[in-house]
């Protein structure tokens, strides 16, 4: 995983509240065994019509979505199910955080293992973002800070190991690996 | 000493290093349940860093989500017609031979969900940790283990380390007072808690079921209510042992035996949360109130009493779900007509939901133009149905009997509702497409689903029991 400290973007907002996992990536891509080219699935039922072609009026089809890497979505993002390919089909597409009041703690804990940004701001924050689709934001993670295109800076809430790994570029499992003999010994003291 | 909750008890009990301000626990693993969607990518890891599984013997591996229900693709020599979905079998067999890992293949007698077989194999067990890279993990949780679901970054941490980092979740007690109503079930009942505290009501808690309503059911309507935990946002549910569980559990295959049977109820009945037990939020419920139940949006929470209407007033992203669903504010759903109706999924497809359902449609006959699709849990609840002979009454009255799976509950498996369609489905998920790109999901119990199936129309099974 890259480190990751600094991200400034330009914003594609999805209102809707409860954007669950099978919105982000329908059940029926989910047959594939590897990590990459999800990004064309990619909010697939909202992105395409029947006949597979763009739908014009769909926020990620317009000029002014392309090169935006920060997604600020509605209430409760990420809802429903475990599956990883949400986060990594967002990442392939090119996102790189998620902002929303409430963000769903499977899809919170899958995006920060792949270094999507899960980034939960206040109420007003929030609505702010919706009624500024667009904006600049710069999210930093040494100050657990967004700042704003109107000069504020909000603070948001992150794990703080989680966000070690993803300033440093560490990954858990090395992380996990390396306590090893505690591991062993829990295994010794406690039997079957 | 203080009074603690279940969850509190089996969370230490797992702590391998507990939490810090700055790191989370290492939480140990008891039981890894593993299919064929969510693991591909794990494997790849392991394989990449050259590691190897570190517990084959707490690992159990399953495919349920891709195959087919469909008995010539399972048993009659044909390939598994869609082929990503093939590949993907093929893969999980490839990986768990290559890394030892037991498999529980396409062909086993002990196949089907895998929510259903960890707990019909007495794997599942009353204060151990579960986890399944599937967000219904939940479902365990009767058994009063924790048991959550996880991504496939952490099926590789599981895999390799039988560990997982973890915060510690904050815990809701839902009480649920008095008894549900004839005709009013364990799907009901947890629609209607879902309804109450909200789709996103349970993110970041652990829920504990407790109240006479849940002690007076089976294991099978406990796993109905946990399994859909996670439609509430929860990481995970769970409901405190007793007699139920234990007389459930006794004989399995997988459960301790003998004089270990005795020490292990002896330690499951200390698991219960001590009198006086402190939860970080509660709510109570009277059983007595609850109706049978049905979703009308494109969340579980957006749901209604039978006899209820929608309501005439939301916001913009209300009027977009009725939009999808062909409804409007202030309609009943009652008396709707449907096209499909779907008996199965690891919410509602164990023996005692196929009674259910067989009950209503016993004599009777599928609706004109309905399409009804019964897929069992798995092939031991298939087995179990056939010797009572609940097939025939499903097939006489013109519905599919299919192979276990996880079948139309997703669409990824060749069943699907299909676009623009009014599916009554047991499952769990209403979600725009679940059940198929621009499928249209009404989840209720499997009363009502059958009822459904009868008359051609969402109906309340009541008239149907007598
Ligand atoms: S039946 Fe449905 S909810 Fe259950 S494991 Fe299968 S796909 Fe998931």
């Amino acid at each position: 995983m890259e480190p990751i400290t600094q991200l400034r973007s330009r914003t594609v907002v999805m209102p809707s509240t409860n954007i669950d996992t099978d919105q982000i990536i329908p059940a029926r891509f989910l047959t594939t065994t590897t990590r990459e080219g999800l990004g064309k699935a990619l909010f697939a039922d909202w992105r395409y019509d029947a006949a597979g072609n763009p739908r014009p009026d769909f926020i990620l089809n317009r000029p002014e979505a392309a090169g935006c890497q920060a997604l600020v979505a509605g209430r409760n993002v990420g809802c429903g199910s475990s599956r990883e390919h949400a986060p990594w089909a967002l990442i392939d597409y090119g996102f790189r955080a998620v902002i929303s009041t409430e963000i769903a703690d499977i899809f919170r804990n899958n995006s920060l293992k792949n270094g999507l940004l899960p980034v939960t701001v206040d109420e007003e924050t929030h609505a702010w973002l919706l009624a500024h689709p667009g904006t600049e934001i710069a999210i930093d993670l040494e100050t657990c800070t967004v700042a704003l295109a109107d000069g504020r800076e909000v603070s948001f809430p992150l794990e703080p190991f989680a966000r070690y790994c993803l300033m440093n570029g560490v990954d858990e499992l090395g992380f996990l690996l390396s306590r090893k003999e505690d591991i062993e010994h829990y295994e010794r003291t406690h039997a079957k | 000493m203080a009074a603690l909750t279940m969850f509190e008890k089996v969370w230490s009990a797992h702590e391998v290093v507990p939490e810090t301000s700055d790191t989370p626990a290492i939480l140990y693993i008891d039981l890894h349940l593993t299919h064929e969607v969510t693991s591909p990518q794990a494997f790849s890891v392991l394989r990449e860093r050259g590691l190897p599984v570190r517990r084959l013997d707490r690992t159990l591996a399953t495919m349920d989500h891709s195959t087919p229900t469909d008995h010539d693709q399972i048993f009659g020599g044909v390939p598994i017609r869609l082929e990503s979905a093939r590949k993907q079998v093929e893969q999980l067999e490839r990986n768990t031979s290559e890394f030892g890992v037991e498999l529980i293949g396409l062909q086993s007698p002990q196949r089907g969900i895998v929510h259903i077989i960890g707990p019909e194999l007495g794997a599942t067990q009353p204060g151990k940790t579960v986890v399944c890279g599937d967000s219904h993990t939940s479902t365990h949780g009767a058994f009063g283990a924790l048991a959550f679901g996880i991504g496939t970054t952490e099926v590789g941490h599981v895999l390799a380390t039988q560990c997982l980092l973890q915060r510690k979740p904050k815990t809701f007690s839902v009480e649920v007072q008095g008894r549900l109503g004839p005709g009013v079930t364990a799907k009901d009942l947890i629609l209607a808690i879902i309804g109450r505290i909200g789709v996103s009501g349970g993110t970041g808690h652990v829920l504990e079921y407790r109240g006479e309503a849940i002690r007076a059911m089976s294991m099978e309507e406990r796993m109905t209510v946990c399994n859909m935990s996670i439609e509430a946002g929860a990481r995970a549910g769970m409901v405190a042992p007793d007699e139920t569980t234990f007389a459930y559990l006794e004989g399995r295959p997988r459960a301790p035996a003998g004089e270990l049977w005795e020490r292990a109820v002896d330690t499951w009945r200390q698991l219960p949360s001590d009198p006086g037990a402190r939860f970080d939020r509660e709510v109570v419920l009277d059983a007595g109130h609850v109706e049978p139940m049905i979703t009308y949006g494109t969340n579980p929470g957006m749901v209604l009493p039978l006899s209820g209407a929608i309501p005439s007033s939301g916001d913009e992203v209300f009027r977009k779900a009725l939009r999808y669903m062909g409804f409007e504010p202030g309609e009943h759903v009652a008396g709707k007509a449907i096209d499909v109706v779907f008996v199965g999924s690891c919410t509602n497809a164990r023996i005692s939901d196929l009674r259910a359902a067989a009950r209503v449609m016993d004599g009777r006959k599928v609706a004109r133009r309905v399409r009804m699709l019964v897929v069992p849990g798995s092939q031991q609840v298939k087995k179990e149905a056939e010797a009572e002979g609940l097939d025939r009454i499903f097939v006489e009255a013109g519905a599919e009997w299919r192979e276990s799976g996880c079948s139309m509950c997703l669409g990824m498996n060749g069943d699907t509702v299909g676009a623009g369609k009014y599916a009554v489905s047991t499952s769990n998920r209403n979600f725009e497409g679940r059940q198929g790109t621009g499928a249209r999901t009404l989840l209720a119990s499997p009363l009502t689903a059958a009822a459904a199936a009868v008359t051609g129309r969402v109906t309340d099974p009541r008239e149907f029991l007598g």
